[in-house]
């Protein structure tokens, strides 16, 4: 029987190993899966190179994660934030890579890597410093610069319900990157509000299927970024 | 300068505003026009920010700030966005500006400092892959500087993307021939207009209708 519920997140988490590339879903706080985050904070993997759109904000979260000394890289397309300075202050010090990406390449480079393209052209960044030493190319005239799709060995994504397969659907803008991840991660873990039984979920709704979901965790009662933030928490 | 914009932006249009002044265009579409708004973190149909208490972090817009979703809106994922937008199915992009070319390059996410972090977002997408590329901005800097000069100094966002810009001053198009300034604001003259401009400016005040690129010709409603 297909069974992809894991009791915890720490069970969930507890494989992702030391120089692991992982895959972190959001934009901002909506969608960011931060009882996984802050799993993956106490299992303590380090060396870590972290594909998101941003770097977290606070203390919590992605933040934590980069505060604990655990990423070696961001891969992201805006690593700034209005109320966190701990990318900032890293990357200042020369403590942390960052590899600046245009959100939608971002997002192709991601999508790309699930679907086993393994490069693209596109013409975003072409005459910037962020197409400087790739390739470029003509075609129809215009010219588009080649960019790598992208893949992770575990992504972590917040999704609002799922059924025991792991089919998947979202809530409003927390889906962002969420279904590209999931395919382009070799073990995608999901936390949802609810795992409902097969067949709980219309076809129709399905928004990630769950060939692409290998965990999956119930979390009921999710934290709010925000919230924390405006708490003045600090994890762990 | 928001509401100058929203008169040149037709019925029927779906439209991507960055955050600042363009972020005020949709309160000033004229009435008996359907635009669609396009924020890139997902949502199309994008409505105002909701009352004060009803805010869902989960629903916000392009700048992290609480909005709604009008009756026909719908979600998408960051890859389906992107084509919208990269795919030249999002007719114009409304965004502010730190420095625009005589050839209509935009510089407006880096200044390029050594301190400062790199933070581009969807900037490089949006100039790359919109239909039209309109910038709104202050016409010189805090300090008086030309914003609009010959070459930008700071670090590109695109090259030969911007098709108009509009300031406090004046709207200017780009063409072939150079920048034409084709409106000025109440009780501004071309040459106060030329003399805070870093690069020649065309007189095109004159015409009855406004030049633009014509590989992409707009229905406007003046």
């Amino acid at each position: 029987m297909i069974n992809k519920r894991f009791n915890s997140a720490a069970e969930a988490v507890a494989d992702i190993r030391d120089g692991a590339t992982v895959m972190i879903g959001g934009f901002g706080e909506a969608g960011s899966p931060i009882e996984l985050i802050h799993a993956l904070i106490d299992r303590g993997a380090r060396d870590l190179s972290v594909i998101s759109n941003n770097t977290g904000s606070g203390q919590v979260g992605l933040a934590a994660l980069i505060a604990n000394r655990q990423v070696r890289k961001m891969i992201c397309s805006y690593p700034r934030s209005a109320n966190s300075t701990v990318f900032p202050d890293l990357y200042r010090r020369g403590e942390i890579e960052l590899e600046l990406v245009p959100q939608g390449t971002l997002a192709e480079r991601i999508r790309a890597g699930g679907a086993g393209v393994p490069a693209f052209f596109t013409a975003t960044a072409v005459g910037t410093v962020l197409a400087v030493a790739k390739e470029s190319r003509r075609f129809h005239g215009r010219e588009y610069v080649m960019e790598m799709g992208l893949r992770a060995d575990f992504a972590l994504v917040k999704a609002e319900k799922s059924d025991r397969y792991g089919n998947l659907v979202y809530h409003r803008t927390a889906r962002n990157f969420g279904p590209i991840m999931c395919t382009a991660a070799d073990t995608a873990i999901v936390q949802v509000k609810e795992i409902l039984e097969v067949g709980a979920i219309d076809p129709e709704v399905v928004v990630t299927p769950g060939i692409f979901v290998r965990r999956l965790v119930e979390v009921a009662h999710p934290a709010q970024e925000s919230r924390l933030v405006n708490e003045g928490r600090c994890y762990p | 300068m928001a509401r100058r914009v929203a008169r040149d932006v037709p019925d029927g249009a779906y439209v991507n505003l960055g955050i600042g002044i363009p972020e005020l265009v949709a309160q000033f579409v004229p009435a008996g026009r359907e635009v669609i708004l396009q924020t890139e973190n997902g949502l199309l149909g994008m409505g105002p920010p909701p009352p004060a208490g009803a805010e869902d972090p989960e629903l916000i817009n392009a700048g992290k700030k609480a909005v709604t979703a009008v009756p026909g809106a719908a979600y998408f994922h960051h890859a389906d966005s992107f084509a919208m937008i990269r795919g030249g199915h999002i007719d114009i992009c409304i965004l502010g500006a730190m420095q625009v070319s005589a050839a209509g390059d935009l510089a407006n996410w880096s200044t390029g400092e050594r301190d400062a972090i790199p933070a581009v977002g969807g900037a490089m997408d949006l100039v790359a892959g919109v239909k039209r590329v309109f910038v709104v901005t202050e016409h010189t800097t805090k300090s008086g500087d030309a914003k609009i000069v010959a070459a930008c100094t700071y670090p590109l966002t695109g090259k030969a993307v911007v098709d108009r810009v509009y300031t406090n001053l004046a709207v200017i198009d780009v063409t072939t021939a150079g920048l034409a300034v084709i409106e000025l604001a109440p009780g501004v003259s071309f040459e106060a207009v030329q003399e805070r401009t870093g690069t020649p400016l065309i007189d095109r005040t004159a015409d009855a209708s406004p030049r633009r690129q014509s590989h992409h010709e707009l229905s406007t409603h003046p």
